[in-house]
């Protein structure tokens, strides 16, 4: 503009010439013509039906089991007692067994499930404070007030890890046993319970504070207190390995990362094959798992399973994807067919066009 | 409300007691001072230094879209609340707020720069009996001012005494009310006398009293007291502020209103701020919008409700629910959280981009070449920059004539002389051959006072003349004498002549010509050259124009003694008059009157007669008598008039040419063609606009009939209407058809809509400014509508300008349709004010209609391509615009009402935060943006070529209220594929290693990316036209997107600002997994698809004509360019208008004895009428610039005053 003002001469104010003034910048102009539209219909119903049916096969090729314990075998008993508030803090041993009917190749995932726990209210998820879990020191001692109302407890020491999704964390836990045929040995399936969790949680979002190499991770905690309803200080999360403690304790990592719905499965533990006769995976057979049954869920009628999977590139199990692409394949394909008749009998010679 | 603010004004001590009455006492400061009356500085500015920030933001605020926000605000700071950061709301609102600011401010820099520099202007001002040079702020009431010749008025003056004869002063009044004709004051004689004695007027001590301050421009009251003597003063004897002396060499003057009391400041500042009707609808869109948004959120707070008693009071045992806090209140609660979330809806950057979108395709109307005009270097210009889309929806274009379809040039352009017409270029077998640019036009060389513009085709006229055919001269020689031109010769030989009407300037030019050139003039005499020769007439008489009369006559004394009158005026009228002898050249001067009249030429019929001394001795006595007579005076001269004006001969007739601007026939007929009707509003006489509704087009012959309504009373009105009426459609019922219907904010506003109705045929109505008078009134005002609605042309001539306004208001209230009004003089300032859109023609006649026109450009061709292009394209960039931004926004805002349903109603948001913050501002703004700016469906040359394309915008087809609820439903469905395709697709999944994907970040991530690609992709279907532009901000967006998400889920975002980017990892995580690209696609093809299929299917079987005409660009190159036709020659027996100007002469004070008074001292070598003044001067004719008295009524608003 401070260039047009500086012109002089009896064409001063004449708009310059340019393709973006004068609204003539070259451009492309795409039309829904019939030559576009319907080879794209026709090519979008074919993409659609290679996709779904290769993810159908995929999708196929894993196995999912799933078993609902919450007042399964012998656990019964367990969720009956937990009823009576009075036995909250007690620990609690139940057992259920379950027969796999095939084998479970490839690498096995086990899960815990819960139904209908609103991970995701708005206040619920808030009630956390991150710089307190990456390990601020400032934050360990003054937890955020994010994490109303796990801040404090009623001596007003500070709460670590504070906040409700902490508080309310998983505290069952389980052993799986194998054993092929009654009467066959019984087999523990190891499981290995590290590497569940985000690399990045792991090894950015979650740091334990800063120790001296004097320190123990116990004295670094000191001052704090655990959250109410946890039976083990944060420390001491990982009785087996002392380095799976404090905040970088993969269970307590997993259940950070909160669920966008409320029935949702967590990784608990992946099937070790170093030894016979899991180097395949699962054996068919029959399995028990031993559970110490700590969480309550009779409150909020909620439900608690086992998950059994083995994933492919595709992920678990998850039959939704390879169906909707097969529906939707069909669907492209009439409306490909319904338009090829309407441009057939009305827009062929383009009659309509004409004025 | 009222009091309250009168009391803080009292308090403030601003505001005086309201004044009654004015009393100054002149060159006496201390007496005027208890008045308190403001002095001459003037404050445009709004603030300043420290008021800027408090009074800007409460102005700011009050608009209804940044308090909205406000309260969101406000609402958010309230933790129970708080649904989203603070930062979500605060940062748009603050770029807002910014926004806004910068450019309030920058124009109140603007203003006060302004404001200072007209405040330090400097002046002469009497103090303690000497001149003091002063500025203008200091200058006070009851001060004495000397002005000098081209200075402004300092303030509103009392006129004392000026340097011209008879204390006249010569005022441009440009600044003031646009006209740039010379307008005359004159002080009274008492002051006059003083002359500039500076000890005289330094212990002049008049008192004046006068009317309060007031904005009426052509009245004023008062009273001057000197020495006891009390004088009255009228408008005649006041200067006001914002004119500007010319022709005067200085004035003394009384400053009577300063600085805000003068007329011009207490008219300024009152303009009407113009909405589009997109602005309406949009203004009871967001009202719904907000309805609709109650309602979502009592739906989500009941469903909150109803959660925390089924499920939520058996969680509190993992979510403690704080102190009070039971179902009910925290279902009150998530209504509010719900309408911090859902606010989207409204978003504040739809009014920032509306704002945008129009300043953008303002600039193109700025930029445009094609409505640049070379010849006075005028390019378009949008004055107004909120209208824009308003253009492409106009309905009816009420225009003025001249100046506007008529470039208001007049040109000599035929003549009759003695039976033979001259003018016509004749090849050598005598056919006529058409007059172009090329045409060889003759040599005026020999005459060395010819004006060299002056441009003639026919040689045979100047070899008669100079061959001493005695016809010829008496022609020219009448031309010469009979006028009431002024001259102005500044150095030897070089003319200038001030007409009061453009045909007038035109004769005496011609004559100049052709030899007889028109010199100089004083009360008695006329010196002119006769080829050559000097030869001073004696001026006996001057037998005035007027609009009864139509014709005028001077009788003059040639120095051989011999008496002549001359006259010149209508044919009608001359012919009545004409000696008997003169029967046969009469009819073939009839003949060649009507061939003029076919060609669209104003004419003249000219006559002459011999008067013998005796008869003419006697007649001056009476003619004395009738003068001095105190009643009855305009009769008995009539009587006069009429007895001399008898048996004249014949001399012959004149053609002169209202040249039509370039390009007004093809013009209106493409409009027309878009279904635009054109009504022409002109203070011309019905002959004059008749006969330009011929020349361009608006009338034909092959219409089927032209009504003409001249009735002179309300019922002979009524009856021409609906007689018209029932010619063009029998079957319609007499009571018009009136639909009533309510619209606006809360249905407040009632309209009235009258329908149209269809007629076979095409009609044309031409009302008269009475009849109009009549037609306008309450009872006959819808006969009016409906009749002239059925006809293809409605022409109204004798209008006032305030007949202009009142016709558009009607048509504006009744047809609830989009009005535009176009005119470039002061008398259309109006109705360019009540138009929903005011074009003005710059360049032409001051610049008055251009100041309160919202669009201005120098000639009206360019209408078409501001309408068709620029208009069209607005109004299909904003309605794509609109549904686009309510579609991206439902489509955001509605997932979130879906996962509620899975969230406990808990108002946890989709989408990130951040996301949240960012979709509006910078991932979704600029495609939007570029859309609309760029897109066009066809370009200019299509869009002109096919004038149909600018129907839907009149139809409202493009964006309406249905429009908005298909965008609503179209989102609706689009929403729950977003959410419900991801939710399926991820419900029980896991991550290809077994890890967790179904967290709330990762599937915030899925859904915020799906959505973003589905409305990148409706934007792409939207396009029609990618520019470089277009691509590079869909892909930039696109991938502005993906790298800001990857930057704050990064490390460093979340070590740095660990609270605040909480997502770490999260798109890493899971944009590496295919089930969630295949998610993705998935939500993709199902939200184009249906898209994609129902606009084939439409374009199929339905197609608009922008889908036709878009087929047929693809299948043909470049359109040609339109053929040129050449003009239309009617063989036509109406008879043409007579080329008179519009107002009374100048006849009086020409011959007015007064001039005797006192002579011109001296002759001024200043330079009167500068040239330069006039930007048309170079390549043009001349111009002529009338001079009117001002004390004399315009003709143009008699029929008001009868009315």
């Amino acid at each position: 503009m401070g260039k047009e003002a500086a012109k002089t001469g009896p064409l001063a104010h004449r708009p310059d010439n340019s393709a973006f003034m004068q609204q003539r910048l070259p451009a492309w102009s795409p039309m829904l013509t019939t030559s576009t539209v319907l080879p794209f219909m026709y090519c979008m119903a074919v993409l659609c039906l290679v996709v779904g049916v290769s993810l159908l096969i995929t999708v196929q090729g894993t196995q999912e089991m799933k078993l609902d314990y919450t007042e399964a075998g012998t656990c019964n008993n367990c969720f009956q007692s937990l009823k009576n508030v009075s036995n909250a803090g007690k620990s609690c041993s139940c057992r259920v067994v379950f027969t796999l009917e095939h084998e479970f190749k490839g690498d096995v995932f086990f899960y815990y499930g819960l139904q209908n726990f609103h991970q995701n209210l708005r206040k619920y998820m808030d009630s956390r404070d991150d710089a307190q879990m990456v390990g601020r020191k400032q934050n360990l001692k003054n937890p955020s007030s994010y994490c109303e109302p796990y801040i404090r407890d009623e001596k007003d020491v500070p709460i670590a890890p504070c906040g409700a999704v902490a508080n309310s964390m998983f505290n069952d836990s389980f052993a799986l046993q194998y054993q092929g045929q009654p009467g066959d040995p019984i087999n523990t399936v190891p499981l290995y319970r590290k590497g569940i969790a985000w690399y990045t949680d792991e090894n950015v979002k979650f740091r334990n504070p800063h120790k001296n190499k004097s320190q123990t991770l116990a004295q670094v905690f000191e001052g704090t207190t655990s959250p109410p309803y946890w039976q083990k200080p944060v420390y001491l999360l990982d009785p087996l390995d002392a380095t799976n403690n404090g905040f970088i304790n993969e269970d307590l990592i997993v259940w950070m990362r909160e669920a966008a719905f409320p029935n949702f499965k967590k990784l608990y533990g992946v099937l070790v094959r170093t030894q016979e006769p899991f180097t395949n995976g699962l054996p068919a057979g029959n399995y028990s798992i031993d559970i110490v049954y700590n969480f309550p869920v009779q409150y909020f009628k909620g439900r608690k399973q086992v998950v059994l999977s083995t994933v492919t590139w595709f992920g678990g199990q998850n039959r939704f994807l390879p169906i909707a692409y097969l529906v939707t394949s069909g669907l492209v394909f009439i409306i490909a067919i319904f338009l090829t008749v309407i441009w057939w009998k009305f827009g062929k010679d383009a009659k309509n066009m004409n004025e | 409300m009222g009091s309250l603010l009168t009391y803080f004004e009292s308090l403030c001590g601003k505001k005086r007691e309201k004044e009654e009455e004015r009393y100054i006492h002149a060159n006496n400061r201390p007496l005027n001072l208890p008045y308190q009356y403001a002095d001459n500085a003037i404050r445009t500015s709004k603030y300043n230094v420290f008021s800027f920030l408090p009074l800007n933001l409460f102005e700011q605020f009050q608009r209804l879209a940044n308090a909205y926000f406000l309260v969101l605000l406000i609402l958010q700071l309230i933790p129970e609340i708080s649904s989203l950061s603070w930062f979500t709301t605060v940062v748009p609102l603050l770029l807002v707020l910014t926004m806004t600011a910068v450019k309030d401010a920058s124009d109140d820099i603007n203003r006060h720069r302004s404001d200072k520099q007209v405040n330090n202007r400097r002046v002469d001002v009497l103090i303690d009996g000497e001149l003091r040079s002063e500025k203008w702020m200091n200058v006070q009431v009851g001060d004495v001012i000397k002005l000098e010749n081209n200075q402004f008025v300092t303030a509103d003056l009392l006129l004392l005494t000026s340097s011209e004869p008879l204390n006249l002063v010569y005022i441009e009044t440009a600044e003031l009310d646009g006209e740039t004709n010379l307008k005359v004051k004159q002080a009274l004689t008492v002051t006059g006398d003083i002359g500039d004695s500076i000890p005289g007027l330094g212990s002049f001590k008049g008192e004046v009293r006068c009317e309060p301050p007031n904005n009426r421009l052509d009245k004023f009251k008062g009273t001057l007291t000197v020495n006891g003597q009390t004088y009255a003063l009228d408008n005649d004897k006041v200067l006001l502020r914002g004119c500007t002396l010319r022709n005067t060499e200085w004035c003394f003057g009384l400053v009577v209103f300063g600085g805000p009391d003068t007329k011009l400041m207490q008219n300024s500042g009152k303009t009407v701020f113009k909405r589009t009707s997109i602005d309406g609808l949009m203004n009871v869109l967001v009202l719904c919008i907000f309805g609709f948004l109650a309602v979502m959120c009592s739906i989500l707070a009941v469903g909150n409700a109803i959660w925390e008693v089924r499920e939520g009071s058996v969680f509190i045992a993992f979510l403690p629910r704080p102190n009070g806090v039971n179902a009910g209140f925290s279902a009150f609660l998530t209504f509010w959280s719900y309408v911090i979330i859902l606010n989207t809806v409204v978003p504040i950057s739809l009014y920032v981009s509306v704002e945008i979108i129009r300043l953008g395709n303002s600039f193109y109307i700025d930029w445009d070449r094609k409505m640049y005009y070379p010849k006075s270097d005028t390019p378009a210009q949008a004055r107004t920059t909120t209208l824009n889309e308003e253009l492409g929806q106009i309905k009816y274009i009420f225009s003025d004539k001249t100046g506007t379809l008529t470039q208001n040039i007049m040109t000599f352009n035929k003549c009759s002389i003695n039976g033979k017409s001259y003018g016509e270029v004749v090849d050598f077998t005598g056919q006529r051959v058409e007059i172009t640019d090329k045409t060889q036009t003759v040599d005026f060389t020999w005459n060395e006072l010819a004006d060299p513009k002056f441009v003639f085709h026919d040689p045979s006229l100047v070899e008669l003349v100079r061959e001493g055919d005695l016809a010829a001269q008496h022609f020219f020689r009448l031309l010469a004498l009979c006028h009431t031109v002024m001259p102005e010769e500044k150095t030897e030989g070089e003319l200038y002549y001030q007409a009061q009407s453009p045909d007038e300037g035109a004769l005496v030019t011609a004559a100049r010509n052709f030899g007889f050139v028109f010199r100089s003039r004083t009360p008695e005499s006329i010196r002119i050259m006769e080829m050559g020769q000097e030869v001073t007439y004696d001026l006996l008489a001057v037998l005035d124009f007027n609009n009864v009369r139509k014709r005028m006559s001077v009788i003059v004394r040639s120095p051989k003694g011999k008496l002549i009158l001359f006259c010149k005026g209508a044919d009608t009228i001359v012919y009545e008059r004409l000696h008997p002898s003169c029967l046969k050249l009469k009819d073939t001067t009839t003949s060649h009157l009507n061939e003029y009249a076919g060609d669209g030429l104003r004419t003249l019929a000219l006559a002459y007669k011999d008067l013998d001394d005796d008869y003419m001795e006697d007649w001056r006595r009476r003619h004395h008598e009738a003068n001095i007579a105190m009643d009855g005076k305009e009769e008995r001269l009539d009587e006069l008039y009429e007895e001399i004006e008898k048996d004249l001969m014949l001399l012959g007739a004149t053609a002169v040419e209202d040249k039509l601007q370039d390009g007004v026939p093809q013009t209106i007929e493409q409009l027309a063609k878009a279904d635009i009707k054109i009504w022409v509003l002109t203070g011309d006489k019905q002959e004059t606009a008749e006969n330009i509704g011929y020349a361009c087009n608006m009338l034909r012959e092959d219409m089927t009939e032209v009504f003409i309504v001249a009735a002179n009373t309300a019922e002979g009105v009524r009856e021409e209407l609906e007689k018209a009426r029932r010619t063009m459609c029998p079957e319609a019922p007499d009571k018009p058809v009136v639909v009533e219907a309510r619209a606006g904010l809360f249905w407040r506003q009632k309209t009235r809509k009258v329908e149209d109705e269809a007629v076979n045929g095409e009609y044309a109505l031409v009302i008269n400014g009475h009849s109009l008078a009549y037609a306008l009134e309450k009872d006959l005002e819808l006969e009016l509508l409906r009749t002239a609605c059925m006809c293809q042309t409605v022409i109204c001539c004798r209008v006032t300008p305030l007949q202009k306004a009142q016709v558009v208001e009607l048509v504006k209230h009744y047809k609830q349709a989009v009005t535009l009004a176009i005119g470039d003089g002061a008398n259309d300032v109006s109705m360019i004010k009540a138009a929903h859109i005011g074009v003005g023609i710059s360049g032409q006649e001051g610049m008055q209609a251009v100041l309160s026109s919202d669009y201005s450009f120098a000639q009206f061709r360019y209408l078409q391509r501001l309408l068709l292009v620029h208009g069209r394209w607005s109004y299909l960039r904003m309605c794509k615009f609109l549904r686009y931004f309510f579609y991206k926004n439902f489509t955001f805002t509605f997932v979130h009402f879906w996962y509620a349903f899975f969230c406990g109603f808990s108002a946890q948001t989709v989408y990130d935060e951040w996301f949240i913050t960012l979709y509006n501002l910078v991932y979704t703004a600029l495609p939007v943006l570029g859309m609309s700016l760029f897109d066009q469906d066809v370009n200019d040359r299509w869009s002109s070529q096919h004038p149909q394309l600018y129907s839907p915008g009149q139809l409202n087809l493009y964006f309406s209220k249905k429009a908005f609820v298909r965008c609503m439903m179209h989102s609706c469905y689009s929403s729950l594929i977003l959410f419900f395709i991801p939710w399926a697709a991820m419900y029980d999944t896991v991550r290809d290693d077994g890890k967790d994907i179904v967290d709330y970040q990762s599937f915030a991530l899925l859904a915020q990316t799906c959505l973003l690609i589905a409305v990148t992709i409706q934007l792409s279907l939207d396009t029609h036209y990618w520019t470089a532009v277009n691509q590079f901000f869909v892909w930039g967006s696109l991938s502005a997107y993906f790298a800001i998400t990857f930057t704050m889920y990064s490390n460093g975002m979340f070590l740095i600002f660990t609270s605040t980017f909480p997502f770490i990892g999260t798109a890493r995580n899971s944009l590496n997994q295919p089930n969630v690209w295949l998610t993705i696609l998935l939500t993709s093809i199902l939200c184009a698809l249906p898209v994609v299929a129902y606009r084939f299917t439409l374009i199929q079987l339905w197609p608009t004509i922008n889908d036709k005409v878009r087929h047929k660009v693809r299948k043909e190159a470049l359109p040609a360019p339109a053929p040129r036709r050449p003009p239309v020659r009617r063989i036509s027996t109406r008879r043409s208008g007579y080329a008179f100007s519009h107002a009374q002469g100048y006849g009086e004070l020409v011959t007015s004895g007064r001039f005797l008074l006192r002579r011109p001292q001296k002759i001024r070598t200043a330079l009167l009428f500068p040239q330069s003044d006039s930007p048309l001067s170079q390549g043009q004719p001349q111009l002529y610039r009338p001079i009117t008295a001002l004390n004399r009524v315009p003709e143009e608003e008699q029929p008001a005053q009868q009315s």
